[in-house]
C-alpha cells in the first residue's frame, strides 16, 4: 500500500497474486474440477427445473470463500445465482 | 537442544521438499547441513534425487564420488566407504545420488532403515527430496522425522508448496516449517511481490525462515562454497539464522532493508523515490 498504488486505479501485481492464489487453493484443496462443477451444474439445472423455470445461459456456479463464523479464517462456499424466468405450479408438468 | 557426540536419539533426519522444481531445495540442504556442521554437529548430506544428483556439485565434491546411494542400497558397499567427507568442514559428510538410475530404484522401507542406521552415528541427516509428487518424493520423505518446505513468492511455487504440505500431512509428517527464498524487498515494497506475511497466511505453516535473493548464491554456486560460511553475503546469514532456529534458538527475521543501496536511503530520508 506506497503512495504510488493510492492514486493508480489498477490493484497492485502482489495483490492480483494473492487473489489468484486463494481461489486456486480452494480449488486445490476441496478437490473439485471445473468438469465436476460443470456436472454438479447439470444436475442443479435438472432438479430446479421441477419446479421452476430458470435461465440456464445466465445460471452462474463458483466456489469463493466467505468469513468463517467465530474465527478469522475464511471457508470456501458454493456460490450460485439462478434466475429464474417463471415459477411452476407443483404438481404442472 | 545441544547434542555434541552421535548416536543418541537427539539425532533428526530433516527431509527438503518443495513441489516444484528450482525453488531452492538442493541450496537450503547444502547451507542447512553446512551451518549445523559449523556449529558442531555431525551432519550427513543425503542426496535423494536419483539420476538428477546435484547436491555434490553446490557442496564443490564432484570429483570425489566413489560410491552412491544406490550401492549402499543394494550392498554393493558398506554407508563408510559410501560417505565423501568434506575435507573444509569438520563433521560434514555427503551421500551422493547415484546418476545413471532412476527413482524406482529404491523404495521407502530401504530408506527408512538407511535413514536410522545414519542416525545411529550422526546428529543430522539432511535430505534433498527430487522435485515432483511421485516415487521419488515418497523415498525422500519416508525416513524423515521433520520436513522443511522451500518456496518462493510466487503463484506457481506457492500452490505447488501448498499440495505438499497436504501430501505430508497425510504421511504423519506433521507441522513442517516453511523457508520463504529468493525474495526481493525492492519488489515487495512497490506491491510486486507477495510478502511473507502473504505467502504464511495463505500456506497457514510456521515459518521457519526468508532468504533474500542474492547474487551470492550463485557466486558460491560457482565455486561449490555454500553461501552460509560467507560472512559478507546476506542469503547466508538468513541461512546462519535458520540453523540457530532449528538448533531451537530463538532468532529475530532478518532484515532485508540491509541490500538497499546507500542512495535509496538518502532518497528515502528525504521521501523522495521509491
Amino acid at each position: 500500500m506506497d503512495l504510488f498504488s493510492f492514486f493508480s486505479r489498477k490493484p497492485s501485481s502482489k495483490d492480483v497474486a494473492k487473489d489468484r492464489l486463494k481461489l486456486l487453493l480452494i480449488h486445490d484443496r476441496i478437490n473439485c474440477s471445473p468438469d465436476l462443477l460443470e456436472m454438479m451444474k447439470t444436475d442443479i439445472i435438472k432438479v430446479i427445473s421441477n419446479y421452476m423455470d430458470i435461465d440456464e445461459d445466465e445460471l452462474d456456479i463458483q466456489i469463493g470463500q466467505t468469513k468463517a463464523e467465530g474465527s478469522d479464517g475464511t471457508v470456501p462456499v458454493l456460490y450460485a445465482n439462478i434466475p429464474i424466468k417463471n415459477v411452476r405450479k407443483v404438481g404442472n408438468q | 537442544m545441544f547434542c555434541q557426540q552421535g548416536g543418541n536419539n537427539m539425532s533428526q533426519v530433516i527431509v527438503v521438499t518443495s513441489g516444484k522444481g528450482g525453488v531452492g531445495k538442493t541450496t537450503t540442504t547444502a547451507n542447512i547441513g553446512t551451518g549445523l556442521a559449523l556449529k558442531g554437529h555431525k551432519v550427513v548430506l543425503l542426496d535423494a534425487d536419483i539420476g538428477l544428483r546435484n547436491l555434490d556439485v553446490v557442496m564443490g565434491l564432484e570429483n570425489r564420488i566413489v560410491y552412491d546411494l544406490i550401492d549402499v542400497l543394494e550392498g554393493h558397499c558398506r554407508i563408510k566407504q559410501a560417505l565423501i567427507k568434506d575435507k573444509r568442514y569438520s563433521g560434514l559428510y555427503l551421500l551422493p545420488a547415484a546418476q545413471t538410475r532412476d527413482k524406482t530404484a529404491v523404495n521407502p522401507e530401504q530408506m527408512q532403515k538407511l535413514c536410522s542406521q545414519l542416525k545411529e552415528e550422526y546428529d543430522y541427516v539432511i535430505i534433498d527430496c527430487p522435485a515432483g509428487i511421485e516415487q521419488g518424493f515418497k523415498n525422500a520423505i519416508a525416513g524423515a522425522d521433520k520436513a522443511i518446505v522451500v518456496t518462493t513468492p510466487e503463484v506457481s511455487a506457492v500452490r505447488d508448496a501448498d499440495r505438499i504440505i497436504g501430501l505430508l500431512e497425510a504421511s504423519e509428517l506433521r507441522n513442517p516449517t516453511l523457508i520463504l527464498n529468493r525474495i526481493r524487498m525492492n519488489m515487495v515494497k512497490r506491491g510486486d511481490m507477495m510478502a511473507m506475511e502473504d505467502v504464511v497466511e495463505i500456506l497457514a505453516v510456521d515459518l521457519l525462515g526468508v532468504v533474500p535473493d542474492d547474487e551470492n548464491i550463485v557466486i558460491s554456486t560457482n565455486r561449490g562454497e555454500p553461501a552460509v560460511t560467507n560472512p559478507d553475503s546476506l542469503a547466508g546469514q538468513a541461512f546462519r539464522n535458520i540453523v540457530e532456529r532449528l538448533l531451537g534458538n530463538n532468532v529475530p527475521l532478518l532484515d532485508l532493508d540491509i541490500n538497499e543501496g546507500f542512495m535509496d536511503k538518502i532518497k528515502k530520508l528525504f521521501g523522495i523515490g521509491n
